[in-house]
């Protein structure tokens, strides 16, 4: 402690890398909510138009990983119905 | 044209009050009619900063309710007529400020003045995000420290999304203002730079403040720090950012804190 001090150059880097990472993780975060959304939304639009399922039946989940990340789409579609093609309108 | 500009950080104690009250009082000063509004409901100041404290009857809160027109709740500044201040209410209902409301009033502010500076409460709530909800631009308040950078990021996010302006597609205007500079102390690495903190928020510069006695001062005798000492190192920097608020190319001084010739032959420049 007492030689990290002697050779102490000031701590304002260290408050500039801790902000750029954690604002780096940060902005991500904001962003996620609004682009599952928007994908949840327009997904289940294309779907109903040809298959009948309940909306709260549906669970669309992104895996952010190192190099690549998945987006998985979980519709639950009830039996008996299930293929029943919504009729055009 | 109207300017509605919102003062905003996240975090308080950075300086909102101070520079809504310098920016507005220096507009002013310049010729401008300006409004400062407080939207700190239930913990009102900008009255206080303004020395107009014992000159509030009618509030904010009593406009929207009806209770009041909005030239009975205008208070003249006594210095500057054409500085006018719109204090918040000290009530504690937090849903006494409607969305509906505050568009009138603003609208209404709009047909009689040249700026409406609305300053907002700390914190990202109702209070902050009605502040900052008809803003053409945005004056986000920082201080060169980690706690205030995070939330001036924060809040640079809540301007891209939730103000009127975002939704219909447009920006809103943002300027950082960095107060409570120390120079000195950034030059030994102690303190963020300017540099860093514009590196990390990625939004243009409206100013420096430094950190000075004079903005205490101003406060204990209830007078904007362009109006208590004209000539003072933060009162320089608030004329200077007022002056950019207008468009007017200002070159832009790090103010030192060195009380030497430097600050002599840098200070005249500002004034």
């Amino acid at each position: 402690m007492s030689l990290f001090n002697l050779f102490r150059r000031g701590t304002a880097p260290i408050a500039r890398e801790r902000l750029q990472i954690l604002l780096a993780h940060e902005r991500v975060a904001r962003s996620q909510p609004d682009l599952l959304g928007i994908l949840r939304e327009e997904i289940l639009a294309v779907i109903s138009r040809h298959v009948a399922f309940e909306p709260d039946k549906v669970q669309i989940k992104m895996d952010r990983g190192k190099s690549v990340s998945t987006l998985e789409v979980d519709i639950e579609i009830p039996n008996g119905v299930t293929l029943t093609l919504a009729k055009a309108s | 044209m109207a300017q509605v500009l919102v003062v905003t950080s996240g975090k308080g104690g950075v300086g909102k009050t101070t520079s809504t009250a310098a920016l507005g009082a220096a507009l002013a000063h310049d010729g401008e009619k300006v409004v400062v509004i407080d939207f700190d409901v239930g913990l009102r100041n900008l009255d206080l900063v303004m020395g107009a404290e014992r000159r509030v009857v009618f509030d904010l809160i009593n406009v929207i309710h009806g209770v009041a027109k909005l030239h009975q709740a205008l208070i003249r500044d006594k210095r500057l007529e054409n500085l006018c201040l719109l204090p918040a209410s000290q009530t504690r209902d937090k849903d006494a400020l409607t969305e509906e409301g505050v568009a009138a009033v603003i609208a209404e502010l709009r047909t009689k003045f040249d700026w409406i500076i609305c300053d907002s409460p700390a914190g990202i709530e109702r209070g902050a995000t009605l502040a900052m909800r008809h803003a053409d631009a945005a004056i986000i308040v920082t201080n060169p420290e980690v706690s205030s950078v995070r939330d001036s990021d924060r809040i640079i996010g809540l301007l891209d999304s939730k103000t009127a302006k975002a939704e219909r597609g447009e920006r809103v205007e943002k300027h950082l203002l960095i107060t409570r500079y120390h120079s000195s102390r950034a030059a030994r690495g102690e303190m963020l730079s300017i540099d860093d903190v514009l590196e990390i928020l990625s939004t243009p510069l409206l100013g420096i403040i430094p950190e000075s006695e004079e903005v205490l001062r101003a406060s204990n005798i209830g007078s904007p720090v362009t109006l208590c000492n004209a000539l003072s190192a933060p009162a320089r920097a608030y004329f200077d950012a007022a002056r950019r608020l207008k468009g007017d190319k200002v070159p832009m001084i790090v103010p030192s804190d060195n009380r030497g010739i430097f600050n002599k032959l840098f200070g005249r420049k500002a004034a």
